[in-house]
C-alpha cells in the first residue's frame, strides 16, 4: 500500500492505496464521485475523462499512484467555484440546450474533453472539436448535437463578459 | 478490467531506476502508460515491480546536438507535437504526432513508450524506422545505441535489452530543403491504422534530390523501408514514384487479422507511400512536366 494525496475539485484527498488502483477508481470509490463514468476500463470509450493539472486524460489508463500531489478536476468540479456554486459551466449549459446527451453516459468525458479545448482553442473549427472528441464514443451516437453544443459553449465563452476555467470563479471581470 | 497486484517505485535518476531492473526480472518500465495499462487491465502483462520514470527530470528533455534531435523517454507525445524544434528539424514526426491516438492519450503518452512498446501500427516506430532514428538504452552503467532499421523485429517485440531502461531516441535532423508527407488509412480517428506510410525527400542546394526515405507501417508485423534508390537517378516524376513503389513494396511481408486482408493492406499502403512521397516533393518544387 502507498499514500497518496490527490485535489479533486479543490479538496485534498489523502489515502493509502494499491498501486493497481486506477485514478478512475479513486476517484469513484475513494473520493467517492461517481459523476466520472467507468465504461470499458481500458482506454477506447473515453467515459472517464476528467482534467489532470488542465490536461483532459483518460483516468482509467492513469494509476493513482502517478497521480499523487497533482489537480484533478472531475464532472462534478466544473460548475462555477469547483462545482460548489450549484451552477452548470457554461459547456455544460450548452450541452443540454443543444440536447447534447441522450442516455447520458458518455455525457461527462464530452463534457470535460470540450472544456480542455475551450481553455485552450477559444474559436474552435468543427474540424478541431470533431478532433478533441475523437476519442470519446458515445454509443448513442448522437455526435452532431454534442458538436452543435460545443460550438454553442465555444460562441457564448467567446462573448462573454468575465473570464474563467473551469471550476474557477465565474466572478472575474474581463477588463 | 483490474491490474494483478504489483510493487511500484518511483525512481529519482536513471540510475536508481537501472538497479531497480536488475533487482527483478519480472520489472517494467512505466512510463505515460497508454499502452502499458491497458495491458494491464486485461492481463496481458503481468508484471511483479512497476518502475514509473515520470519523475526522473533528465528524460524529459529535448536536445539540438550538430546531426540529430534527442527526445528523452519521458517526452509526451503533446509536447513533442507542440515543440518548435521537431516542427523545425523533424517535420516528419510533427506531420505523424497528429495521426497518434487522440489528445487525452497524447497527453500522457510518450515518444520512448510508443517506441518501446512496438505496435506493428505505431505512427512513431514508423517515423523511426524511415528516419533511421538512433535508440538509446541504459543498461546498468553503459549505454547501448539501437538502429531503428534493426530495432523492430515482430508485433510488441524488439531487440532491447530486456533489463535496459529506453532513455532517449535521437531523430536526425532534415536538411535545409526538405519536404515530408505522412498518411493512413484507419477504420476510425485515433483507431489503429490499417495502412500508413511515412517519407522524406532531402534536397541539395541545387534542388537534386540527396536522400529518399519511405516507410510502411501497420501492413506487416513491424514498420519497414522501402528501397527507393532507384528514384534519385529520375526527376521524381509520377509515373517513376508509382513504378519504383510498386517493385519495392512486392519485398514486404504482410498479414492478414480481421480487419483487413494482407492484399488490401498492401495495394493501400503502396498507394499512400506513392501520396506520400508525391507531398514531400510537391512541399519543395512543383511537379515536374511529363
Amino acid at each position: 500500500m502507498i499514500q497518496v494525496s490527490i485535489e479533486v475539485n479543490g479538496k485534498t484527498v489523502t489515502a493509502e492505496v494499491e498501486p493497481r488502483l486506477t485514478l478512475l477508481d479513486f476517484i469513484r470509490d475513494v473520493a467517492g464521485l461517481k459523476g466520472t463514468h467507468a465504461g470499458c476500463e481500458h482506454g477506447v470509450c473515453g467515459a472517464c475523462t476528467v482534467l489532470v493539472e488542465g490536461n483532459a486524460i483518460r483516468s482509467c489508463l492513469v494509476l493513482a499512484v502517478q497521480a499523487d500531489e497533482q489537480e484533478v478536476i472531475s464532472i462534478e468540479g466544473v460548475g462555477g467555484d469547483l462545482g460548489r456554486s450549484g451552477e452548470l459551466s457554461i459547456v455544460q449549459d450548452a450541452f443540454c440546450e443543444a440536447h447534447g446527451l441522450q442516455c447520458g453516459y458518455c455525457t461527462p468525458g464530452m463534457v470535460l474533453v470540450a472544456e480542455a479545448l475551450l481553455a485552450d482553442t477559444p474559436n474552435p473549427t468543427e474540424g478541431d472539436i470533431r478532433e478533441a472528441i475523437s476519442g470519446n464514443i458515445c454509443r448513442c451516437t448522437g455526435y452532431v448535437q454534442i458538436v452543435e453544443a460545443v460550438m454553442l459553449a465555444a460562441d457564448r465563452l467567446a462573448n462573454r463578459n468575465y473570464k474563467s476555467k473551469p471550476g474557477q470563479p465565474s466572478d472575474q471581470t474581463l477588463g | 478490467m483490474k491490474p494483478v497486484n504489483f510493487d511500484y517505485e518511483r525512481p529519482r535518476t536513471i540510475d536508481e531506476a537501472c538497479e531497480l531492473l536488475a533487482s527483478n526480472s519480472n520489472a517494467r518500465i512505466l512510463a505515460g502508460g497508454q499502452s502499458l495499462i491497458p495491458m494491464l487491465s486485461m492481463r496481458l502483462s503481468r508484471p511483479s515491480l512497476l518502475i514509473d520514470i515520470a519523475h526522473i527530470k533528465d528524460l524529459s528533455e529535448i536536445v539540438a546536438t550538430d546531426t540529430h534531435i534527442e527526445i528523452g523517454a519521458m517526452v509526451r507525445q503533446a509536447v513533442a507535437k507542440n515543440a518548435k524544434m521537431i516542427q523545425e528539424y523533424i517535420p516528419l514526426l510533427s506531420k505523424a504526432l497528429h495521426h497518434v491516438g487522440h489528445p487525452p492519450t497524447r497527453a500522457r503518452g510518450t515518444i520512448g513508450g510508443s517506441i518501446a512498446h512496438a505496435d506493428p501500427s505505431a505512427e512513431i516506430a514508423l517515423v523511426a524506422v524511415t528516419l533511421g532514428a538512433e535508440i538509446t538504452y541504459r543498461v546498468g552503467d553503459d549505454d547501448h545505441m539501437f538502429d531503428a532499421t534493426e530495432f523492430f523485429i515482430g508485433p510488441m517485440l524488439t531487440v532491447a535489452p530486456p533489463d535496459g531502461c529506453l532513455v532517449k531516441v535521437g531523430f536526425p535532423k532534415t536538411s535545409k530543403i526538405c519536404g515530408t508527407g505522412f498518411y493512413e488509412v484507419a477504420p476510425r480517428r485515433s483507431d489503429y491504422a490499417l495502412a500508413s506510410a511515412a517519407a522524406q525527400i532531402n534536397f541539395d542546394s541545387k534542388g537534386a534530390a540527396k536522400t529518399i526515405r519511405v516507410g510502411v507501417g501497420s501492413i506487416g508485423d513491424f514498420p519497414e523501408r522501402l528501397d527507393v534508390d532507384h528514384l534519385l537517378n529520375t526527376d521524381l516524376n509520377d509515373e517513376s514514384i508509382i513504378a519504383t513503389v510498386k517493385t519495392a513494396i512486392t519485398e514486404i511481408e504482410t498479414v492478414d487479422d480481421l480487419h483487413a486482408s494482407a492484399e488490401y493492406r498492401k495495394r493501400v499502403a503502396a498507394h499512400l507511400a506513392v501520396k506520400a512521397l508525391q507531398t514531400a516533393r510537391d512541399e519543395v518544387r512543383e511537379a515536374p512536366a511529363k
